[in-house]
Order: structure tokens, then sequence, then C-alpha cells
């Protein structure tokens, strides 16, 4: 059984909880696990030393790897590539940037995605914007997933994987960083919060949005999210949007307020373990998959909702 | 500059599918076609480019049936100046995709290359990043916004942590999230004119070029359905629910 190896997902000097769900997958293949984390601290390395079932850490710190790009990423993963059976990463922006990159230059069909792995060469994943769930196995002599971290728990703590600093091989930089706009908010990170609410084109402004759906997810210590409506119409910033494009969650309790419920939405939050539901239109679709409904104007049920958890 | 656009022929992404009963996949027969709605974006993006005088010609390559070329000419009506049909049977699969596209990138030459960021069929999101490894291209995947300055391309990608902003050199890649620009709707004097632009058919085979699926797909099953919930009639109705019955708050 040949070794994987995961790459992990960090940023802001810290490596994020994606990483131990991507090892809960890479676990399930059978082989060793190594974590690759590239481009980040020692401190960094040493927090995936500490995830269960991490065999080893490949730490490489090079300038080349500093922004996460897909072209240096890819390169190291080749070159540290040879002795591993397979390559596992969560399905983030930044997975999903690098590993299809990888897989080409292996020249293997990478499996995206993954929501369940039923045994070490087979695999489920959502297409059709999750309405169909495939099961399919690979031939391609070794693998390479992207996994969805909201379909696998992550590991706990408490290992002590030894740390091994790994070279960068020789690359040119033909793409360069030029700057970015990081979204500021007070709320806990969508993907991993155990509450979303969610506000969609119902919400009407940005003013709206904020002030009606901010104060309720505060009280709730909840993340927020948003439609693509919403994120189109300027409600929120494009980093939370939820559904076949956006964000898949899959939190204890989301409820979701003004949002119709379109395919494309509910492929992000079906698997939410209680949905609520809050719409004017009792025939939004959303109440076809809703635990909970409440029929009626939102500028009204969201303020007295509030109210009624503070009494 | 010339521009080259990826575009595939998808179910319309408001129909709702339906699993076949013996598992062996999704019925697609008598639905409702369409172009990838990323890849209408993409070239939406290559004709502004074209109308704003960056780019000189635009070339649509799909990989298909006989039955893409409706994409080339919704493509074409938008303003793209000719498309290609490489005509294969039945699906391919993202790699096999992006090594035909590139053997047609190193016929055509293009300068930047536009595809959608995934297929709304299949949720892949991969031949784009697959295409510019096998170029050795720099990618700027999920754009929602693309200037071209000079022999550089400048693009802003959304992340999970917001906007970044890249600069490549060309040749590049870009990937095309949904945020880019809103499609116009093609004019009827557009679409009289895109029946006569070029098209051209080649089939698959000629190219020479390994196609055969790596992945088998064992079975495709409908996913699991909630059960239907209730409605309830008061905020407070809700709390007592949400803190005694599901238990969640
Ligand atoms: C390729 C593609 C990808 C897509 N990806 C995504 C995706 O990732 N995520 C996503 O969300 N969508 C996605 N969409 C868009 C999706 O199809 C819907 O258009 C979108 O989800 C609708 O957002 P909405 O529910 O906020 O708006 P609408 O459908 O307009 O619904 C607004 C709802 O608010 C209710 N409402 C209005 N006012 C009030 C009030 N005062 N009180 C209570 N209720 C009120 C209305 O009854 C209505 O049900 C995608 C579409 C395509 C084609
Ligand atoms: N058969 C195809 N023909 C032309 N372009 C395609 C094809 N399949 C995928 N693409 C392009 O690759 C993008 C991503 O597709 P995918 O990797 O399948 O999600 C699409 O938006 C298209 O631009």
């Amino acid at each position: 059984m040949g070794s994987t190896l995961v790459l992990a997902e960090h940023g802001d000097g810290e490596l994020k909880p994606a990483t131990a769900s991507a090892v809960t997958a890479a676990r399930r293949l059978g082989g060793e696990v190594h974590v690759l984390v590239a481009g980040a601290s020692h401190a960094v390395a040493e927090q995936a030393a500490a995830l269960d079932g991490v065999d080893r850490v490949l730490l490489c710190e090079d300038p080349a790897l500093a922004d996460q790009l897909a072209e240096p990423a890819a390169a190291l993963l080749v070159s540290l590539g040879a002795t591993y059976a397979a390559f596992v990463a969560p399905a983030t922006s930044t997975g999903k940037n690098v590993m299809p990159r990888l897989a080409a230059l292996l020249d293997v069909m990478q499996v995206s995605d993954v929501t369940a792995v039923v045994a070490p060469d087979t695999f489920e994943r959502l297409t059709y914007a999750g309405n169909a769930v495939e099961t399919l196995t690979s031939s391609d002599a070794r693998l390479v997933l992207t996994v969805r971290p909201a379909a696998f728990a992550p590991v706990g703590t408490g290992g002590s994987a030894p740390v091994e600093i790994v070279a960068m091989p020789k690359f040119r930089a033909r793409a360069r960083f030029k700057g970015e706009s990081r979204t500021k908010s007070d709320h806990p990170d969508l993907t991993s919060a155990r509450i979303v609410v969610s506000g969609g084109r119902g919400l009407g402004s940005v003013e709206k949005f904020d002030n009606i759906l901010g104060p309720l997810a505060a009280r709730l210590g909840a993340a927020l999210g948003a439609s693509r409506a919403a994120v189109d119409s300027g409600f929120a910033p494009n980093d939370v949007q939820v559904g076949q494009t956006g964000k898949i969650v899959a939190p204890d309790l989301y409820i979701a307020v003004g949002i119709s419920g379109a395919i494309q939405h509910l492929a992000g939050m079906k698997d939410a373990k209680v949905i609520v539901a809050i719409n004017k239109d009792p025939d939004a679709p959303i109440f076809r998959i809703a635990d909970y409904g409440l029929v009626g104007d939102l500028f009204e049920l969201v303020p007295q909702l509030e109210k009624a958890l503070d009494a | 500059m010339k521009i080259l656009v990826a575009v595939k022929r998808v179910v319309d992404p408001n129909v709702k599918i339906r699993v076949k009963a013996d598992g062996s996949g999704v019925e697609l027969g008598g639905l409702k076609m369409a172009i990838n709605p990323f890849d209408e974006i993409a070239v939406e993006e290559a004709v502004r480019l074209k109308e704003a005088g960056r780019a000189r010609e635009i070339v649509a390559v799909t990989v298909g049936t006989a039955q893409a070329h409706d994409v080339l000419r919704t493509a074409m009506a938008i303003g793209v100046d000719r498309g290609l049909l490489v005509q294969a049977e039945g699906p391919l699969e993202p790699l096999a995709v992006a090594k035909v596209l590139a053997r047609v990138i190193a016929e055509e030459a293009p300068d930047l290359v536009l595809l959608g960021k995934q297929a709304v069929d299949d949720d892949c999101n991969q031949t784009g990043q697959m295409l510019a490894a096998l170029l050795d291209w720099p990618q700027a995947t999920f754009a929602s916004k693309i200037t071209v300055v000079g022999d550089m391309v400048e693009v802003t990608r959304e992340v999970d942590s917001g906007l970044q902003t890249l600069e490549m050199e060309l040749p590049a890649i870009v990937t095309v999230d949904l945020r880019l620009n809103e499609p116009r709707y093609a004019s009827l004097p557009s679409i009289m004119q895109a029946k006569r632009k070029p098209l051209q058919t080649r089939p698959v085979t000629d190219l020479g070029i390994d196609v055969a699926p790596r992945l088998r797909v064992l079975k495709t099953a409908e996913p699991a359905a909630r059960a239907a919930g209730i409605r309830l009639n008061s905020v407070e109705e809700l709390l007592h629910k949400l803190k005694h019955e599901a238990g969640v708050l």
C-alpha cells in the first residue's frame, strides 16, 4: 500500500481545519499519510504534525510558494511525488486551483470534490448540482483527489509526526501575485461554523442584509452566508456565497432568510443537520427541504426571532 | 491578440435532471441543452475584449457530438468569429478534453485562452488547470475581472478569503467565474449572421490522442432525500423546536 501526500490548507500563519478533514479522507486510502506544508512557517508545520494519523510532515518555506499559486505548488508536488500513490487536497479555492494542474502533469484524471471514500480505489462524488451521486473507480496508476471538507469529520490532535524540510525545484514564475482584498468579518468562518445564517435577494440591500442578519448571527455565534443573487446584488461579499459554485457547508443549523431555494443553492447546504427557512412565499422551493418553515415577512420575523432568543 | 474560448454543451441549468432507475446514469433524452453558463460568460468577455480593440480574432472550440454545433452558433451569435467542433461520440473526461484543446491550441496559437471555471453537468472544475499544465502556461482560475495590458494580463480571482489579483505573461489560461460579466442577449440579426460564420468539424480520431476514460462510474444514484419538514406559526414555536426537538440551540 503506497503512501498519500496531503496538501495542507493554511493562511495567516495557521493551519486551516480543512486540512484535518483531508487527512480523514487520506487515512481511508490505507497507506501512510504525509502532509505537505508549502509556503508557510515551521509553526504551521508543527500544527500539521500534531494531527492524529499523520505519519510525516514535509515543509517547504521557499519564497516562490509564499502566495500559494498553482504553478509553484504543482511543481513542488511533482518533484516530491515519485514515491506517492495518492495526492489529496481539500476542495478549497487553493486545492481546486492546484490539484488538476498536478493531475495533468502526472497524466492522471483527478476525482473532484469527493464526498465519500467507499474503498481505497472507489469514491462517491456529486454531479448536476448535487442531483446525482456517482460511485466511481479509477484505472490510473496513481490517484489525485480533492475532497469536500464538509463531508469528512476532521481528525483530532495529539500526534507528533516528524517534520522534514524539503527543497523547491527550479522554477520560473510567469504569474505574479499583485494584491488581494480580503473580506473582514466579525463572524466565524463559514465552512466550519456550527450555525450559519444565510440571506438572499429578499434582504433587498446591503444595509438591510447587515442590519437584519448581522445581529441575529452575532446573537447565535453564527457565520453569515448568502445566495448568489445576494452576492451578485452586492449585499454580501463573494466569499460567502453558498452553493454549487460557492462554498459547501454542512452546519448543525442553517437558517435561510429570503432565499427561494434554487437547486444551485441547495447543492451547497442541503447536508445541514437542521434547516430553517424564512420566506414570505409559501410555495418557495426552500420549504420542500426545510425542517422548519416560517412563512412571513423576514423584516418582521428576524427581529422577532432575535428578541425571542433574549427572552 | 487572438483569443480561444472553450465551450461545452450541457443540460440547461434550469432543468432538473432524473437519475435512471437502473443506476446506469442520468436520463438525458429530450432535455433542453445549452451552452455551459460559465462558458457563455467566457465568450462574452472575449467579445468585449475584441470590441475594446484588444483582440483581433476569437475562435470557439467545443469537443462533443455533432449536436454541439448549436453551442458554437450561440457563441458566434454573441460575437465569436469562427467555430471548431472536435467531434467525439459520447462525453470525454476533462483530461482528454484538455489534451484535445492543447493540440488545437498548438495549431491555432492564441495568446489568451478562456474557459469556464466548471461545467455544470460534471461539476469537475479541472479542464482549464489541466490545459495550463499540459501547455506549461500560467493560469488564473475563477476570474471576476480581466484586464489586458500590453503582453500581460491582469486577473482578479474569487478565492475563499475574498479577492486576489494576479499578473500573468501571455500566453495564459483564464477560467471565468459568474461575476465577470453578464452575457448579452444575442439580437436576431446577429443570430442570422452567426449562421454564415465559418464552422469547421474534425473527428477526434484524426488527432491521434488517447481519449479513453480513466474513471469508471459503477453506479449513479439519487441523493438521499430529506424528510418533509413542518410549517410553524411563530418564532416562539421555532425556538422551542430548535431547543427541544432538534437540540441545535
Ligand atoms: C451556473 C449557475 C451557478 C449558480 N450557482 C449558485 C450558487 O452557488 N449559489 C446560489 O445561491 N445560487 C447559484 N445560482 C443561482 C440560482 O439559480 C438562483 O438564481 C439564486 O440562488 C437565487 O437567489 P435567491 O434565492 O436569493 O433569490 P430569489 O430566487 O429571487 O429569491 C428571493 C426570495 O426571497 C423571498 N422574499 C422576498 N422578500 C421577502 C420578505 N420581505 N420576507 C421574506 N421573504 C422574502 C422571495 O419570496 C423569494 O423566495 C447559480 C446559477 C447558475 C446558472
Ligand atoms: N467537451 C468540452 N468541450 C469544450 N470545452 C470544454 C469541454 N469540457 C469542458 N470544457 C471547458 O472546461 C471548463 C471546465 O469544465 P470541467 O473541468 O469539466 O468542469 C468548461 O467550462 C469549458 O470551458
